[in-house]
C-alpha cells in the first residue's frame, strides 16, 4: 500500500493505493495523524484502493469521529468491491462517500 | 482439497491470501467475490493470530476445497489455541452514528455478511471455523 499526502492548507487529501489490510493499516493512521493538525477538510482518495479490510474501516471511523470535532471528511472515487465493505456495515449511510 | 500449515501470525497473512487464491485462480472469480473471500480470510486468520495463542503462538491450517457445479469455496480454518467462538459474540448495531460507534468489532461482522456459510465448532482440542462462498 502506498499513501500520497497532499496537503493545500487547511484541506488534507490522503490517496490510498493498493490494498488496505491488518498490516499496511497502521501506515495510513501515521499519514493522518501526522498531517491532521489544523486540517478542516479531510478527503481520503480511494480510486486505487482495490482491497479493504476492517482495519482500514476502523481508521476511517476514528479518523471520522476526530473530523466530527473540526471539520468535514469525505471519501472519493470508491470502486466497487471496497463500496461493499462500507453498505454491509451501514457506513455508508453515516458518511460522506462517493463512489467512482 | 488443499492444506497449508502455518504459524499463527499477522506477518503471515500474505501468505495465507496468496495460498488461498491460488487455489481459486483457475475458476475466474470476480473482483467483487475476491475481495469478500480475501476480507474474509484476512479477518479470520488475524483473529487467530491474535487470540488463539495469545501470549505464545502456534500454528493454524488453512484447507480450502473447491467445489464444483454449483461452483463454491469452503475454507477451513484449524487451531489448537484457546476455544474461541468468534460467531458468539453479538453483531455490531450498523444504524448508530459516527459518533456513538465504537472503533472496532466489525471484522467478523463482515465475513457473517459476505458468505454463505459460517460455521464454527470445538472438536478434539481444536478451533474450526468453516467458511463458504458461491463464486
Amino acid at each position: 500500500m502506498n499513501v500520497n499526502v497532499q496537503k493545500e492548507g487547511a484541506k488534507l487529501i490522503l490517496g490510498v493505493e493498493g490494498k488496505l489490510s491488518t498490516n499496511t493499516a497502521p501506515a495510513l493512521e501515521k499519514a493522518m495523524k501526522d498531517n491532521v493538525e489544523g486540517v478542516t477538510e479531510l478527503v481520503f482518495d480511494f480510486e486505487k484502493l482495490d482491497y479493504m479490510a476492517s482495519a482500514g474501516l476502523r481508521i476511517l471511523l476514528s479518523s471520522a469521529k476526530i473530523m466530527k470535532k473540526k471539520g468535514s471528511m469525505k471519501i472519493i472515487n470508491v470502486t466497487e468491491p471496497v463500496m461493499e465493505v462500507f453498505n454491509l456495515t451501514g457506513l455508508s449511510d453515516v458518511m460522506d462517500i462517493e463512489t467512482i | 482439497m488443499k492444506e497449508l500449515k502455518i504459524e499463527a501470525t499477522p506477518q503471515n497473512l500474505d501468505s495465507v491470501i496468496q495460498f488461498v487464491d491460488e487455489q481459486l485462480e483457475e475458476y475466474g472469480c470476480g473482483m467483487k467475490q475476491q475481495m469478500a473471500i480475501d476480507l474474509a480470510v484476512e479477518e479470520l486468520f488475524v483473529n487467530i493470530a491474535h487470540y488463539a495463542y495469545n501470549p505464545e503462538t502456534g500454528y493454524a491450517s488453512v484447507l480450502v476445497d473447491v467445489i464444483k457445479d454449483p461452483l463454491s469455496v469452503e475454507i477451513t480454518f484449524i487451531d489448537n489455541g484457546k476455544p474461541y467462538d468468534p460467531l458468539a459474540k453479538s453483531d455490531p448495531d450498523t444504524s448508530l452514528s459516527v459518533e456513538d460507534r465504537p472503533i472496532g468489532g466489525m471484522g467478523i461482522f463482515l465475513v457473517k455478511k459476505s458468505m454463505d456459510l459460517v460455521n464454527y465448532e470445538y472438536k478434539d482440542g481444536k478451533n474450526i471455523l468453516t467458511i463458504k462462498k458461491n463464486i
